[in-house]
This record gives C-alpha cells, structure tokens and sequence, in this order.
C-alpha cells in the first residue's frame, strides 16, 4: 500500500517579489542560453580574429555586399566571399544616450553605418574615439579589432581614420 | 497585381484608452472591452461574426505562447476560424488587411480583427532589448541594438540630402501631442513648444524623448464586413476600398542606392541625382502606396486624399512618411510640416488622433487603432465616440492608414472611403 493521504510538499524559504497587491503583480523570472550557430555566416566572425572584414559578390550579377549574405537579394544567385578594404567612409552616424537593456551601461555610443569604395551596400558598426559634434557624413573611418574575440560583430569596430 | 475580391466594408470599431501600464486587465479582458464596444456600437452579438484575426507582436512581452487563441477563447469565439498575424510594428496593418482578404475572398461575411499589446510586463529599457531583437541578431543586435538609434541615422541622412531641420522634426511633435488633448483614448496628450521638444533629454542624435513614441498597453477592435453584410448592420458602412503592402531588407546596411518607383505625379526627372532608397527613406512605404492607389484610382494624393493616420513612431518617420505616400515630393517632408500642411486645418490633417507619438503604440493594436478612428472620422462620428467634435475633419472622405514595422521593413497602405 503506497497512498498516504498525508503528503505535502515540503515548505521552502524562497519567496515572490510582490510589486502591488491589488491587483496582484507579482516578479517572474525568466533566461535562457541560446545554443547560436552562425551557420553560413560562420566565416565572417571567424576571420575579424585574422583582422580580415569579409562581405560577399554575387558570382552572377556582381552586386558587392558589406555585410555579406550567402545568396544575392538582386538576382539569388549564390555569393562569394569578398574582402573589403579596412577603411571606409561615415555613410550616416548617431549617438545613442539610451538603449535596449543589454548595451544601457555602454552608453553613450556612436553607431554608424560605414561606406567603403566600390561597395554596394553599408556596414553597421560602433564608432569610438570621436564625439556627436566631431562625427560628420563622409568622415574618413578605418576598422580595428578586438585581440581577444568576442565571437561576434562588435569583434570589428571603427575610428577615425586621422594621422595623430 | 489586381485585385479581383468582394467589396470589403468596415462595420464597427472599438479601441481601449491607451496607457502606460494598466495592470488592472489582462490582454483578453483589454480586448474584450475594445470588442464589446465595437460589437454593441453595431448591434451585433457572437452569432453575426464568421471568424477573427489575431493581431499582437511579441511573445516577449506577452510572455505566453498562443496569446490569440486564449483571446479568441476569452471573446466566446471559438470554434470559430483564426489565425495569429505578426509583422513587428506593421502588426496591425497586416492583421487588417488579412482581415480585409478573409471577405474579399468571400470566405467570411464577418471577420473581427482584434489587436493587442501589454508591454508594462517589462520595463522600458527591457523592453526596447525585446524589440531590438528583430534587428539581425547576427550583425545589428550585438553593436548596441536600440531602435531608435537606427531610425536616428535614417534622420541624419535625411537630414543630409534633404536639409531637414530638427525643428520640423519637433513640430510634428508638437503637432502630435496636440491633437491628441481632444482624444479622450490617447495616452500622451501635451501642448508642447519646439523648444520643449528639442530641450527634452536626448535618446539617440538627434531623436529627443519627445521625438518618440513611448510603449502602451492597449487593445483596438475593427469589424469588417461583405457589401451585403455591411448595409444589413449600418447604414454607414465604411468601404475598404484597396490595400497595398511593400516590404525591405531587414539590415539597413542592405538597402540598395537605385532610383525612385515613381507615382503618377511625379516623372523621372524629378529625382535624377537620388539614390533611392538608401537609408533615408522607406521603399515598403512608397511600394505599398503605389499597389494601394493604384487599385483606388489615386493619381494625385495630396489633392485625392483628405486625411492620414501614419505611423509616427519616430517624428523623423512622420515626414518621411509624407514623401513615401506622396503627400509632397522626396526631400519635401520638413517644408511640409513647416508649412502646417499637416495640421488638423491644414491641406491633409495627418495623425488627426495624435498618432503613435500621442495615442500610443501598443503595438499589435495600433495598426487597427488607425482604423478605427479613421473608420469614425468617414462617419463623422468622431463627435459622439470622443465626446468632442474638434478632431472631426468635416470634408472626410477619403483617408489613408498606414502601418509601419522596424525600419520600413513591413509597410501597409489601406484606403478607406465614406460611402455616404
């Protein structure tokens, strides 16, 4: 005979965060470790640990892309890879005060889009070293990268592209 | 493409009053008072409705899975067909307009479109990380992923090509807010200054706080209907009389530097040197409005169409917005609002409810909010649903809704008309 009608759950110390009683707003917790496969972006952040900015060509109709992508948008061919020139041009720029939760203690930032020469398309990235009011359209700029990779984008960023 | 379906027709709408947080009602019973106020405001009960749309953006936010069903569930609406339409900030546009395709096709003779949203679940900056998760998670998100910092950039090279001035950013801020002091929904009603607008603490170069919209919760109900439905429930129906829809790249990075779709206004020669879109104006926007007017007959907007509800996330998107729609030609969005061709008074009021700046924009609700206020200015109701008739545009017609997702990447266009 295993039923015992006297069971109960133990009692434990851990408690809820209540924020209001009426109604009843309670604090639920949630995270989760995504396991992130860059899958055929996977060459990109390999290489900015060579110092080496990839984008991509379209085999078929040579549209040339900063920011690569395996298949062209133009026509769907296939691309391959393209090493851009690590110096570039401020295609347009802000600074941001605020931000998503993740990136608040890094603020204020300055995000840019980047223009290189005999490229169709931009690149996204942080701008350091310079201030809103020193930052303009067609600012010179060129790439540096982090030693130790962060294994993601911000493994390449910009700064101003001035002799000292 | 042309369209070939039954006459889509608006019977009813409903929308709660949006506010920052309101943890009082849960999204179903949000929903449920936008729905009864649409469903008793047209005398109709569950029997009359054939199906719904589901329309919300975020799981995150909602922190549950299959929001729209558990609201079909709430609503008495099941088993009734549904489904869950997602487009980020461009939510509610697309929700009404699979809601306008469920009658076109002659599927349904009544479809309830209900939007929602509850973003107080999170804070403010939790929940600008929820949403800069549409960004590429691979190539923007990591660099600082913050929306308004990207709609920032589009600002500054608009400012670049075009001359704009932060101050005609701020007016339409202020033009905004100010509407919204008769609309007893919106969320931030303020009579502001462009100096208030421009020394309010900055978000992201050169967008200030009160350059962009703030996160709701709130819900918006629209009912649609067939012609012979529609004239059996009101005899104001309003006629849905096209949709259109445009997408773009997800990165902005992608955009390409190609030349101008033009409308039936405007030749090649007006933009010769343009690189189009680049990064400062929104294709989907000028793709939707084209397949839109087309099939409206539309060839001369500004003088064709007598008010707007776009999407204002940004007052930046506002004025760009004009040029996408063809309110003014690109690169004559900042004289527009400088000439006060925007306001209530003026050529084309738009953003009559005060937009998303000053209604709100929670975001699944907010496309079908547009409708519903524009669906109440073609009755010439807004008198007796806003117990206030000073938004009441008394020529109203024709209007356009305009629905807007991250950076231009989803835009919808519907055309609406008064039928008498």
């Amino acid at each position: 005979m295993t039923l015992n009608p006297d069971a109960k759950l133990p009692e434990t110390e851990e408690g809820t965060e209540v924020f209001s009683i009426n109604p009843l707003i309670v604090k639920s917790h949630y995270e989760i470790d995504y396991i992130h496969s860059y899958a055929q972006d996977s060459e990109f952040f390999i290489a900015l640990g060579k110092k080496k900015l990839l984008g991509s060509k379209c085999k078929k109709c040579g549209h040339v892309y900063a920011t690569p992508r395996a298949h062209c948008m133009m026509c769907g061919a296939e691309t391959e890879w393209h090493e851009l020139p690590l110096k570039g041009k401020v295609h347009t720029f802000t600074t941001c005060y605020f931000s998503g939760e993740e990136f608040i203690k890094e603020t204020p930032f300055n995000l840019i889009l980047v223009e290189f020469e005999g490229v169709d398309s931009l690149f996204m990235s942080r701008l350091i070293g310079a201030e809103t009011k020193d930052i303009y359209i067609g600012m010179p700029v060129k790439a540096r990268f982090r030693r130790n990779q962060k294994m993601n984008v911000t493994d390449v960023y910009f700064v101003p592209d001035i002799k000292k | 493409m042309v369209s070939k379906g039954e006459n889509v027709y608006m019977v009813s709408g409903g929308v709660t009053k949006f506010s920052k947080a309101s943890p009082d009602m849960d999204f179903r019973l949000r929903v449920k008072k936008a729905f009864d106020y649409a469903m008793n405001d047209a005398g109709l009960s569950l029997e009359d409705i054939d199906g719904s749309v589901a329309s919300y953006f975020s799981d995150h936010f909602q922190r549950q899975l299959m929001a729209g069903i558990m609201v079909q569930d709430y609503l008495g609406l099941v088993p009734k067909p549904s489904k869950r339409i997602e487009g980020g900030g461009a939510t509610g546009g697309l929700a009404f307009q699979a809601g306008y395709e469920e009658i076109a096709s002659g599927r349904m003779d009544t479809v309830v479109v209900y939007g929602f949203e509850t973003m107080s679940h999170v804070n403010t900056w939790k929940g600008n990380e929820f949403i800069a998760l549409a960004s590429d998670t691979n190539f923007d998100y990591p660099i600082g992923g913050f929306y308004t910092g990207y709609y920032a950039m589009m600002a500054v090279r608009h400012m670049h090509e075009f001359g704009t001035t932060v101050e005609q950013l701020a007016k339409v801020s202020v033009k905004n807010h100010g509407n919204a002091l008769h609309n007893p929904y919106a969320q931030s009603p303020m009579k502001l200054t462009v100096e208030e607008v421009r020394n309010s603490p900055m978000v992201s170069y050169p967008l200030t706080r009160l350059d962009v919209c703030t996160m709701s919760d709130g819900a918006a109900v629209a009912i649609l209907a067939s012609e012979k439905k529609a004239f059996e429930i009101t005899d104001h129906p309003v006629l849905v009389k096209s949709i259109g829809t445009g997408t773009d790249t997800m990165r902005l990075a992608d955009r390409p530097m190609g030349k101008v779709p033009l409308l039936p206004n405007e030749k090649p020669s007006d933009y010769e040197n343009m690189k189009y879109p680049g990064v400062h104006s929104f294709r989907a926007g000028r793709t939707a409005a084209i397949e839109a007017y087309k099939k409206a007959g539309i060839t001369d907007p500004l003088n064709e169409i007598d008010l707007v509800e776009l999407h204002d996330a940004y007052t930046s998107s506002e004025i760009q917005t004009y040029e996408d729609l063809g309110l003014c030609k690109y690169g004559e969005g900042g004289q527009f609002i400088e000439e006060g061709k925007s306001n209530l008074h003026g050529k084309v009021p738009v953003n009559p409810s005060g937009g998303l700046l000053a209604a709100g924009h929670p975001v699944g609700a907010t496309g079908i909010m547009q409708a519903v206020f524009m669906f109440w200015q073609l009755q010439h109701t807004i008198g007796k649903h806003f117990h206030d008739d000073y938004l009441q545009v008394p020529r109203a017609k024709r209007g356009i809704i305009h629905s807007h997702a991250g950076t231009g990447t989803y835009v919808t266009v519907s055309v609406m008309e008064a039928v008498q």
